[in-house]
């Protein structure tokens, strides 16, 4: 039990000395889960409430869709997004392997389902509440889902969050499509695995310290900020 | 394109055996307030959600002055009014949002009938914090500013207070004087005589009486209905 | 309420959109190993490569077989990879255009220090080899088909061994340090480059059994991949790396290189 103590403490340590390459890899990380979700909550919100209130043909299909990939092991998606970015496949001309655009794109393929699967939910319940009362005034299903995607914002906060949590904590899939180049496609969780395979434990542990913390942070801030707004609207 | 004379035969709803609508027959002019009486369970509001388009009857036909239903030109408001989480005046639009109107017209229009309803000084606030009484005047204004042919109302002023229940009973009026047919269902009897043209009296899933509001009170022809009115009068008179 | 904030969050992104995809200079691929890469080696002598010639080398690394693969699928602009066999098949079959010698380091064979097998006292690599499979003593392969596992593969035939479904032999299928970090977990024998290990710092109770001998010795040689297959590969840039590595100047960088004062890498004179 001394080993994992003393990995802690000379983790602590470590982090006291701010290294301007740990910064470098704690920008990159935010950066492509950033965009991730930026993109994941354009697509995977309207796509979780129109799975709730739509009415179109392949609604129940696509939902059994969206609930099996929510389950994707991220190295599966970095696979199969490796094979379709790699310079022989489909999308090779684009020369997108082994940058960080590869990155955002498996982080999407990834946090999509998830999002749109919390949306879903949320946005199913609220309209328990209002299904009369739409009806009544005559809303079709596209007109409702914009409606109760801007009444549900609050609470559809909770989807964004969990992308954000999925897509800054995934290594498998990072790993393979962005090859964890040091100064280019090195983020939080393959630092971490790859000073772990060197068995530095206590900066690999440094490292994860800083990833929770900077999770905990976006989550306070996220919690911050809606009960500051929520105050005017709930 | 009118929808009247409304005809109602045969109309029955019988969700899972039991008979809430047990053949109604009933013809609406399209003019002036027809008020729905009648005891509790005797499917006052099934009738109406009926009309409204929002249930589909087990038997029985709607018969819209000849022509197709048109949903746009019905309209409904509910005993407790469901508030958006947002402000007034974007609840108040609510309905010129799937009739395809813009946002910056949405917001003139709405103005304007805040004005109505006597809300206008209430427009940026949130929608939800409302007393009872402002929420049902919001949410008759949401449904008069979609100008439907035909506004049905739900019990509209069970839970308010006498100076709510006047207020609302004002914007009925001049809804009525603007040419649109109002079907509503009510508890309260004094309401009935202010408001109605004529009554439905409505008892056991079936039509007993349609009468002018005068004839109804003064000479009852049916037994249920001498009852109901015997039985709802001290109520009514502690009023 | 959500407009405000992605008005002002939608350029800041948009922005790093763009950074992320645009490289500033000119850069290769080159997909390399695990030892490599975990020696320390790379993050020495790429700086001043790219001091020197304004190219920024960008390093995979992998093992040598997925690194192989790599190149074969167009995926990399060159390889700097250990495994002779592999890399004269590579060119001949026409994925490479051609291969150089770049330097060597050696195998060693770390264990416990009580050393059950007694393999401090082999005299040869057959022998040592022999006597843990001999003595069942618990042996961590890397299983991944990179240079270490085909030498590894190699030393087994050569001693008359077959490791395979015994039960004291662990396959992790991981890169060096992975490996490493199991065999000082349980207590196991395993095969290493000389730079992983002397940069490897979860040691626990393993040390150094074995070394010297000459099979142990452990070429790597460096790739150009074909562009007539692939059209698309940085000749130009991936011959100006190639041949500063080949050179006097890169050979001079890799034997600077040293890690608590001992030199990992041995520059190889082209022939």
């Amino acid at each position: 039990m001394g080993g994992l103590s003393q990995a802690f403490a000379d983790a602590f340590l470590l982090l006291l000395d701010f290294d301007a390459r740990v910064f470098e890899i704690v920008l990159l990380s935010l950066q492509v889960s950033g965009l991730a979700v930026l993109i994941g909550t354009v697509i995977g919100l309207p796509l979780g409430a129109c799975l709730a209130v739509g009415d179109f043909p392949g609604k129940q299909v696509a939902a059994v869709v969206v609930n099996g990939f929510m389950g994707l092991p991220s190295v599966v998606v970095g696979v199969v997004v490796y094979l379709v970015l790699s310079r022989s496949g489909p999308m090779g001309e684009f020369g997108l392997l082994y940058t960080p655009s590869a990155m955002v794109i498996a982080q999407v393929v990834l946090v999509v389902p998830l999002m749109a699967a919390i949306a879903r939910q949320v946005v199913e319940d609220s309209w328990r509440q209002y299904r009369e009362e739409l009806a009544a005034l005559r809303f079709g299903w596209r007109d409702t889902v914009r409606v109760l995607l801007h009444d549900c914002r609050f609470s559809l906060s909770v989807a964004v969050l969990a992308g954000l949590g999925r897509a800054m904590s995934e290594v498998g899939a990072v790993m393979i499509v962005g090859g964890n180049i040091d100064r280019s496609t090195r983020v939080m969780t393959t630092a971490i695995a790859l000073e772990t395979s060197k068995g530095d434990l206590p900066l690999a542990i440094a490292l994860g310290m800083v990833l929770l913390v900077l999770i905990l942070l976006l989550n306070a801030g996220a919690f911050a900020l809606r009960t500051s707004v929520m105050r005017q609207f709930e | 394109m009118s929808l009247f004379p409304l005809q109602l035969r045969d109309v029955v709803f019988r969700p899972n055996g039991r008979a809430v609508l047990d053949g109604v027959d009933l013809t609406l002019s399209g003019e002036g307030i027809t008020v729905i009486l009648g005891p509790n369970g005797a499917g006052k509001s099934v009738l109406l959600r009926t009309v409204c388009g929002l249930l589909q009857p087990t038997g029985g036909s709607l018969d819209w002055g000849g022509g197709a239903f048109d949903p746009l030109a019905v309209g409904m408001v509910f005993q407790h009014p469901v508030m958006l989480r947002s402000s007034v005046i974007d609840n108040i639009a609510l309905g010129l949002v799937p009739r395809g109107v813009g946002a910056r017209d949405r917001r003139l229009a709405a103005m304007a009938m805040l004005e109505q309803v006597g809300l206008a000084d209430r427009a940026n606030d949130n929608a939800r914090q409302l007393s009872g009484g402002e929420q049902q005047r919001l949410a008759l204004g949401r449904v008069w500013l979609t100008r439907p042919r035909l506004l049905l109302l739900d019990e509209p002023t069970s839970s308010l207070d006498p100076s709510a229940v006047e207020a609302v009973e004002r914007i009925v009026r001049q809804i009525r004087t603007e040419g649109t047919k109002i079907l509503m269902t009510t508890h309260n009897l004094g309401q009935a005589t202010r408001l109605a043209d004529d009554i439905v009296f409505l008892a056991g899933g079936r039509v007993r009486e349609h009468v002018s509001v005068r004839r109804f009170f003064s000479q009852p022809a049916s037994v249920e209905a001498r009852q109901f009115i015997q039985g709802e009068l001290p109520w009514h008179l502690a009023f | 309420m959500a407009s405000g904030l992605l008005k002002r969050l939608l350029p800041a992104l948009a922005l790093t959109a763009t950074a992320l995809t645009v490289q500033a200079g000119e850069s290769i691929t080159l997909a390399s190993t695990t030892s490599t890469e975990n020696s320390g080696l790379f993050g020495y002598i790429l700086p001043i490569f790219e001091r020197t010639s304004g190219i920024q080398v960008k390093v995979v690394a992998l093992g040598t077989g997925q690194a192989l693969d790599v190149g074969k699928r167009g995926d990399a602009d060159a390889l700097l990879v250990h495994d002779r066999a592999k890399e004269e098949a590579f060119v001949a079959e026409g994925f490479g255009a051609y291969r150089k010698d770049v330097m060597y380091n050696d195998f060693v064979v770390v264990g416990p220090a009580a050393d059950p097998a007694g393999i401090a006292a082999a005299k040869t690599t057959d022998e040592a080899f022999a006597k843990i499979a001999d003595s069942g003593s618990t042996f961590a392969s890397r299983a991944d088909r990179s240079g270490t596992h085909s030498a590894e593969m190699r030393f087994w035939k050569a001693a008359g061994k077959d490791p395979e479904a015994q039960a004291w032999y662990k396959a992790s299928g991981s890169g060096m340090g992975a490996t490493l970090n199991m065999a000082a977990g349980v207590g196991a024998y395993t095969l290493s480059d000389r730079g992983s290990w002397a940069n490897f710092k979860n040691r626990q109770d393993l040390k150094i059994l074995f070394q010297g001998d000459e099979k142990l010795y452990n070429p790597y040689g460096v790739i150009l991949i074909n562009p007539v297959k692939h059209p698309h590969v940085k000749k130009a840039a991936a011959e100006t790396f190639i041949n500063w590595i080949t050179s006097d100047a890169g050979h001079q960088a890799i034997a600077d290189y040293k890690l608590h004062g001992e030199q990992l890498f041995f520059p190889l004179k082209e022939k």
